[in-house]
């Protein structure tokens, strides 16, 4: 029992870091519609971002989630703008395979010796592990910042979306795009702040998981992107607690497939949730049927 | 011509035959029938681990032996893409595409723990002692073969029905298409074509690992058949050959200590093209023998 009870806390561990990166995914997909295939590769960006500003620049950790996080969301903008937006109007296989090829650019570029350089790297801790025993089970302070980081974010994101104008914009967005640029909503604006925002979450992802497995590589990113969207589609894609959900499911099945089974049908098991739960419900846990109209 | 004609770029040639194979069958699937597939590579795997089987335990060196266990690798990659599309062809689109690609990861999974149930498969350590059976007219005989076939169930009334599902189901269903039957048909052909290649492949270079058949692998064919050109025979083979050549031509290209660059250089390529041309470098242009005789 103790140690199911220390696996869960070990799953909600790498479930919040995949919901911070489900978000991205989410939100992307319920605006524009597309599965955006570098924001995995975002969130390496992030990870790297928070290894410079801690090993070089030495900062605080709160000055390292801005930098991750103000990076992040720039490269994310510019991805948009160079790569996105001209095909807008283009079939939607020439922009999820241009997303294909965004992915690779970043991962091979930054793979190069004059940029992050092709090997693996340790993350350095900012700050002393300390771990406290509550009943029979060990929480660490590391584990107590993800879930601390994970759930402000979440609440600034419902503050976003729900409170505010640009929220309120994305959601109209995200209904009809067309009826909302005809309301005056400048549709390209608020998918240029989805991204932002979408990337935004992922950089702080990113410090996060390099604090808790503490290697980076120009090539991490690929595989916990594959998971977090998986979830996205899991809790229902386009919805926001949705993508929450799916990601901390994610985190328990795979920690638990880890635990009971064995590590290496840990990604098997998470994939074969996803296809029951894709076939007993297509649009997700809690997505909304959307109808096709003829 | 010596220097063409070495057994480093014919060997280069007939990856090039068994990537075409390949493709035509997910242009089946998803150029004709748009079935958006992102698990091509794991019915590439289905495929080859069969076939290498098969000839390791019982083929020895005969070619008649390689050639049934090719087809077999064949048959497997349709069996089990018939048994995958039975409750997955009702998904549309995107789910679709995420549904094959849970299959393909799951895939990976298994063979990498083969050797669990066969050790001959060899698992996350690569199956080795394949006998190296492919040669120049087998790859090449197998695309022509398989061109033909794809070229022929295109122009048929099965391709007509599957275009015509591609283009709105719904109209489909109405004119009296059995919209399921006809999605899985294309479905299983098109993964069959993916287990030929997949027996080419294993012959090809006498090796296997399961990270040949990962996520990125049905990636590199969904490339080729969108660079091609949806729905495009012509495209498609060019565009196989272009990838292969293209990749291994940058080694020559660039010089020695940048050759990691190509991987640089690809995706700027291939995210320019997308971008000067969505629907494809071919569009719908085909060659003259790939044509329909009929309407266009």
């Amino acid at each position: 029992m103790d140690y199911f009870l220390q696996q869960t806390i070990n799953g909600l561990q790498i479930g919040f870091v995949y919901a911070l990166i489900a978000l991205g995914y989410t939100m992307v997909y319920g605006v524009v519609r597309l599965i955006n295939f570098a924001h995995g590769d975002v969130f390496m960006v992030g990870a790297f971002i928070g290894l410079y500003a801690i090993d070089r620049g030495r900062l605080p950790l709160p000055v390292v989630f801005a930098a991750a996080i103000v990076g992040c969301a720039l490269l994310a903008v510019v991805i948009e703008r160079v790569a996105y937006r001209p095909l807008r109007d283009a079939p939607k296989i020439a922009v999820l395979i241009t997303a294909i090829g965004v992915s690779f650019f970043l991962e091979y570029f930054t793979s190069l010796n004059q940029v992050f350089g092709p090997n693996y790297y340790s993350f350095p801790r900012p700050f002393e592990v300390v771990s406290w025993e509550i009943g029979e089970v060990t929480v660490t302070n590391i584990q107590a910042i993800i879930f601390a980081v994970t759930l402000s974010c979440l609440v600034a994101l419902q503050y976003v979306v729900y409170r505010t104008k640009a929220g309120k914009a994305m959601r109209a967005v995200s209904h009809d795009h067309v009826a909302a640029g005809l309301m005056g909503v400048n549709v390209n604006l608020v998918i240029t702040f989805t991204f932002g925002l979408g990337a935004a979450l992922a950089g702080a992802g990113g410090v996060l998981y390099g604090i808790a497995y503490p290697q980076v590589n120009t090539f991490m990113g690929f595989v916990p992107g594959l998971k977090a969207f998986t979830a996205a589609v899991l809790g229902g894609i386009g919805s926001i607690p949705g993508a929450v959900l799916g990601a901390l499911i994610m985190g328990q099945a795979e920690t638990m497939t880890s635990a009971y089974l064995s590590s290496t049908y840990r990604d098997g098991i998470a994939f074969l949730i996803l296809i029951l739960v894709l076939l007993w419900r297509p649009t997700g846990i809690m997505g909304s049927p959307r109808a096709d109209k003829v | 011509m010596d220097a063409l004609l070495n057994p480093y770029w014919i060997q280069i040639f007939e990856l090039a035959c068994v990537f075409a194979v390949s493709a035509l069958g997910l242009n089946i699937i998803y150029g004709y029938t748009g079935l958006f597939s992102l698990g091509h590579a794991a019915f590439y795997g289905i495929g080859a681990y069969t076939a290498a089987f098969l000839m390791k335990s019982y083929g020895g060196d005969s070619q008649a032996a390689f050639l049934a266990a090719v087809l077999c690798g064949g048959a497997a990659a349709a069996a089990v893409a018939a048994l995958i599309g039975l409750p997955t062809m009702r998904l549309t689109s995107d789910y679709l595409g995420i549904a094959t690609l849970g299959f393909g990861v799951i895939m990976k999974v298994v063979f990498d723990n083969a050797d669990a149930f066969l050790p001959e498969l060899g698992g996350a350590r690569g199956m080795t002692g394949i006998s190296r059976m492919t040669s120049l007219p087998w790859a090449l005989g197998f695309l022509v073969l398989s061109t033909l076939v794809v070229r022929n169930l295109v122009h048929s009334s099965y391709g007509r029905a599957l275009t015509a599902i591609r283009e709105d189901e719904t109209a489909a269903g109405t004119m009296g298409i059995d919209v399921f039957r006809c999605k899985l048909a294309g479905f299983t052909v098109g993964c069959a074509f993916a287990g030929i290649a997949g027996g080419l492949y294993a012959h090809l270079y006498a090796f296997l690992h399961p990270s040949n058949f990962d996520f990125i692998k049905s990636v590199d064919v969904l490339m080729i058949v969108v660079i091609g050109g949806l729905g495009n025979m012509s495209g498609t083979l060019a565009a196989a050959f272009g990838w292969v050549f293209l990749l291994e031509g940058m080694r020559f290209l660039l010089p020695p200590d940048y050759v990691e660059l190509r991987w640089v250089v690809i995706p700027v390529l291939l995210v320019a093209t997308m971008l000067l041309r969505p629907q494809g470098l071919l569009g719908r242009r085909e060659l003259p023998f790939l044509r329909g005789g009929g309407l266009q």
